[in-house]
């Protein structure tokens, strides 16, 4: 196909995209979060697109992003993730898609055209809260559980919004950056 | 003295017996689950120990090997299942992550399944080579000939409430 995806997206709905970008191949569109249900509709029933397979659903949290340099990826050796300064990247990384706290991300491919685009929404902290997924895609009903259990992001309009990895017990988020990473909640036995 | 002799020499016996028909009940969750059956089939056949007939009922099993992760949500179950068996009763920690943790250190793994239970013998292992796995068993064979008649432990096995980490 030669127009690209994220020209159909930004053709049909003028002011839902905050921005895009092409990383490494990868068409990527950042949403705002009122038009998620209306763009997702449009990609996997528009002809030219039929995104009938939601690859991945998953969120982000970035309010720990860039606080601190990047860790050597293997300790002991030293070497770093970022890429090497001996080698320019020529196509370097965006960043992160905006100012907010979280970001909800969703891998759309279709078996059809057999073509790939991500939608990032990002998520101030003080309204966690989007459209649902589950009326078009039915497999994103429980990544969608997956992110309310990590996350703590609500979906609207979701049939069954309850843990799915964690037990009911658990409280709190344990993706969120700000979760302790030595906090324990045990079923039985102590706390340790 | 002679009925010292006989209740010394019935511990034995007994002792003796059970040493060599051990029914395992493998709690398998995880990679070690391999390594397990590797130890389990005819290459490293532990059939010869007298450990060859796992039950998958904890009513009909006297030694609980868990294998591989335990992670809080399950905790319950297994605690559950090692409830249900019957004295006298072993438990084995196959692999690193169920005697420690291992290298998870996160909210979701138990740091060692001894933090809920009590624990016999301990096979440390990412996994542990059938070997070591055989050597776990004739430790556990040899505390099994040593025990008491009831099997009984005189007092059950834990780690202290308040451990430093």
């Amino acid at each position: 196909m030669n127009t690209s995806l994220i020209e159909l997206v930004k053709e049909r709905f003028p002011t839902a995209a905050s921005s895009s970008h092409t990383y490494r191949g990868d068409e990527t569109v950042v949403l705002r979060r009122e038009l998620l249900l209306e763009v997702a509709r449009f990609l996997k029933e528009d002809p030219a697109l039929q995104m009938n397979f939601l690859m991945d659903l998953t969120a982000v949290d970035y309010s720990t992003f860039g606080k601190s340099p990047s860790p050597a990826f293997f300790a002991s050796s030293g070497v770093a993730v970022s890429p090497s300064s001996q080698i320019p990247d020529k196509d370097p990384w965006p960043g992160p898609p905006a100012e907010a706290r979280f970001a909800v991300v969703y891998h759309f491919y279709s078996l059809k055209h057999k073509h790939r685009l991500r939608l990032v929404v990002p998520l101030n902290e003080t309204d966690l809260e989007v459209d649902t997924l589950t009326s078009l895609w039915a497999g994103a009903n429980w990544l969608e559980r997956e992110v309310w259990d990590m996350f703590g992001i609500r979906f609207r309009g979701h049939p069954d919004l309850t843990r799915i990895l964690m037990y009911e017990e658990f409280e709190g988020h344990p993706l969120r950056k700000d979760y302790p990473v030595n906090k324990r909640q045990p079923l039985i036995g102590p706390v340790n | 003295m002679f009925d010292s002799f006989l209740t010394s020499r019935l511990d034995a016996a007994l002792g003796w017996a059970r040493k060599y028909s051990i029914f395992q009940y493998p709690f398998v969750t995880a990679c070690c689950g391999m390594e397990y059956m590797a130890t389990a089939c005819a290459h490293y056949d532990i059939d010869r120990f007298g450990a060859g007939l796992p039950r998958f009922s904890p009513r009909q099993a006297d030694v609980l090997f868990v294998v591989g992760t335990i992670s809080h949500k399950l905790a319950p179950a297994l605690k559950r299942i090692h409830d249900q068996m019957a004295e006298p009763k072993w438990v084995v920690a196959f692999g690193v992550c169920t005697c420690t943790g291992g290298f998870y250190d996160n909210y979701a793994t138990v740091m060692g399944i001894d933090t809920f239970m009590p624990v016999d013998v301990y096979i440390p292992g990412c996994p542990p080579r059938p070997e070591m796995v055989l050597d776990g068993l004739m430790k556990l064979q040899n505390k099994i000939q040593d025990q008491h008649t009831t099997g009984r432990r005189a007092a059950a096995e834990s780690r202290p409430d308040n451990l430093e980490l």
